[in-house]
């Protein structure tokens, strides 16, 4: 079973205003993300189990001429908090690396 | 095609930078002014880095790299007779950070012998204001964030209005040379004189959006900002320096930046959509964008708002012992006991409300989620103890209670104390307060100037005038 490492050339992550956080995943080639598009794998369920979130807010943005699934999704707790990691979301996106994509 | 062919009937703007004082090179302005450029707009502020800088009113860049920054922009502007936009002064866009700004621009106008006329645009708000706007159904508010009460609104130290291009295009109808804005969206700033000389909508709010951050839409990120080329139905995006290219790629890549939806974008008065956009190759280092469409809407400005709350104070430790690097997880869990056990022992009922937290760096500090199983250990890691409470004396005395323990506590019962490698002396580090942002929330107005102050400041009048050509 591929990761999500493997299918893809470049995962980022960044804050997208004090309350949202966005992933952006960059596939290697048109074939996989094709084939990945709509991979239930990447659903809301794999976004409240990694980063706490609300899956019922969580968005995925498909933008084809790029091949990246953007998926975007409320912060867990405000930015800044006194339990505070990660200010920018900017580490965000390694704990997706070896996720299984299916 | 020839440099005549490109630049008719399009507003030319050169964007420095993404942020002002990130260090702006002169022959990049230089570079920009020769092939046209009409005014140079820059952003100087955001919400990236935290709700501290608006909750205290204080910028988080430096005033040397402000002034440096000031200095090339004021000077190449100046002799190039095009006026100057700053939006967002001092981060957050306080009515204070405008006017830090603001001064600092008159000392560096004095140091170049210049005379501008500089317009101030406040966009502040009071929060008696909005409680009235709200008790008129005026704010609304965004997911994920229920409608906001009057207590939160009274509860914020500072709160902004994001401006729209309005109060700029007004500045420079009356003469600015230099503009110094309050909050604004960063778009915003860019789009105003290319919105004022008759550029379409569309392509104005779209070369604004991806110029915004400088560099972030070209090819090689660290050489500088972009000149953005704006007509009626298409816009061109060009980097500042000639080793350097925007492309399609490039370009269309950075509307998915710090964004959460990559196609529609709203701003004060209307939605950006990009839905169905071309990007294409002008030629070998600039990129030409068609299809972008601007719908307006009713008037908003998104509001944010923030304040201070608890109190932390750290501490932090360097361990290289294999024997506690190879049962963190335990370590951790025995360390987070004992802080606890000991606060609440030492402090009776001042302990009421506390919370420590041990985040060991070289672990799993950064998410401070489960370690799979397998890892093998470290060879050093850094803890970081931080400790929460509802004054900074509180949270300073915690941390010395628990700093014995933080500093010597053994792995199990019955060997020797150690002792863990501490930086610094003393210890405990007061780190401040705890900041929150509370607003995720827009007003409804009925234009773009109606929660905007503009104040002038003529240095002709209030300095002796200096020849223009004084300098050259």
């Amino acid at each position: 079973m591929p990761k999500i490492s493997d299918v893809c050339r470049h995962v980022r992550s960044k804050n997208a205003g004090p309350f949202w956080v966005t992933v952006d995943l960059f596939f290697r080639d048109e074939e996989l993300f094709r084939r990945y598009r709509d991979a239930p794998a990447l659903g809301p369920e794999l976004f409240e189990r990694l980063y706490g979130t609300d899956p019922g807010l969580v968005k995925r943005l498909p933008v084809d001429t790029l091949r990246v699934i953007k998926i975007s999704f409320p912060r867990a707790k405000p930015q800044g908090w006194m339990g505070e990691r990660d200010m920018h979301a900017g580490q965000y996106y390694a704990r997706l690396l070896d996720v299984d994509i299916g | 095609m020839t440099q005549a062919d490109r630049t008719q009937d399009k507003v030319i703007v050169l964007v420095p930078t993404g942020m002002l004082g990130a260090g702006v090179r002169r022959e990049h302005i230089r570079y920009g002014i020769a092939a046209g450029a009409q005014a140079i707009a820059a952003d100087s502020g955001s919400t990236d880095s935290g709700p501290s800088y608006l909750a205290r009113g204080v910028s988080k860049m430096n005033r040397e790299s402000i002034k440096r920054d000031l200095d090339i922009l004021m000077d190449e502007a100046f002799r190039a007779k095009i006026p100057l936009l700053i939006g967002t002064c001092g981060t957050s866009g306080t009515d204070a950070g405008v006017d830090w700004t603001r001064d600092i621009a008159m000392e560096v106008a004095r140091d170049l012998g210049i005379a501008p006329k500089i317009a101030c645009l406040y966009s502040e708000q009071t929060a008696a204001d909005l409680v009235s706007k709200n008790g008129r159904g005026k704010i609304t508010s965004l997911p994920p964030m229920g409608p906001v009460t009057d207590e939160v609104l009274e509860s914020c130290e500072h709160i902004v209005a994001l401006m729209g291009p309005e109060p700029y295009v007004a500045a420079l109808q009356a003469g600015a040379d230099i503009i110094l804005g309050g909050r604004t969206t960063d778009t915003a700033v860019l789009a105003a004189v290319p919105l004022l000389m008759g550029a379409g909508a569309g392509p104005a709010w779209h070369a604004a959006k991806v110029a915004e951050c400088g560099g972030q839409c070209t090819v090689n990120p660290r050489l500088g900002g972009v000149l953005m080329r704006v007509g009626k139905d298409a816009f061109e995006i060009e980097p500042l320096d000639l080793g350097n290219q925007c492309s399609p790629e490039s370009v269309s890549a950075h509307m998915l930046y710090e964004s959460s939806d990559p196609y529609r974008l709203t701003e004060p008065g209307g939605v950006l959509d990009v839905s169905r956009a071309d990007y294409r190759w002008l030629d070998a280092r600039a990129t030409r964008v068609t299809g972008s469409r601007w719908e307006p809407m009713p008037y908003t400005m998104k509001l944010e708002g923030a304040r201070g709350g608890d109190f932390q104070t750290m501490m932090f430790i360097g361990i290289e012992d294999p024997d506690v690097l190879a049962h963190l997880n335990e370590f951790h869990d025995t360390l987070q006991q004992v802080l606890t056990d000991r606060i609440k022992t030492t402090f009776g009922d001042e302990a009421s409300f506390f919370d420590v937290s041990l985040r060991l760096y070289g672990w799993n500090g950064t998410s401070g989620r489960p370690v799979p199983a397998n890892t093998p250990p470290p060879r050093d890691v850094g803890v970081m103890f931080v400790v929460t409470a509802r004054t900074q004396d509180l949270a300073n005395r915690m941390a010395k209670a628990c700093n014995p323990y933080f500093f010597h506590m053994p792995l199990r019962p019955g060997i020797e104390l150690p002792s863990y490698a501490f930086p610094f002396t003393p210890a405990e580090i007061p780190r401040g307060q705890v900041y929150q942002f509370l607003l995720n929330h827009v007003v409804h107005t009925k234009d773009g100037f109606e929660l905007v102050r503009t104040k002038w400041t003529d240095l002709a009048e209030t300095t002796i005038k200096v020849p223009q050509n004084a300098k050259d």
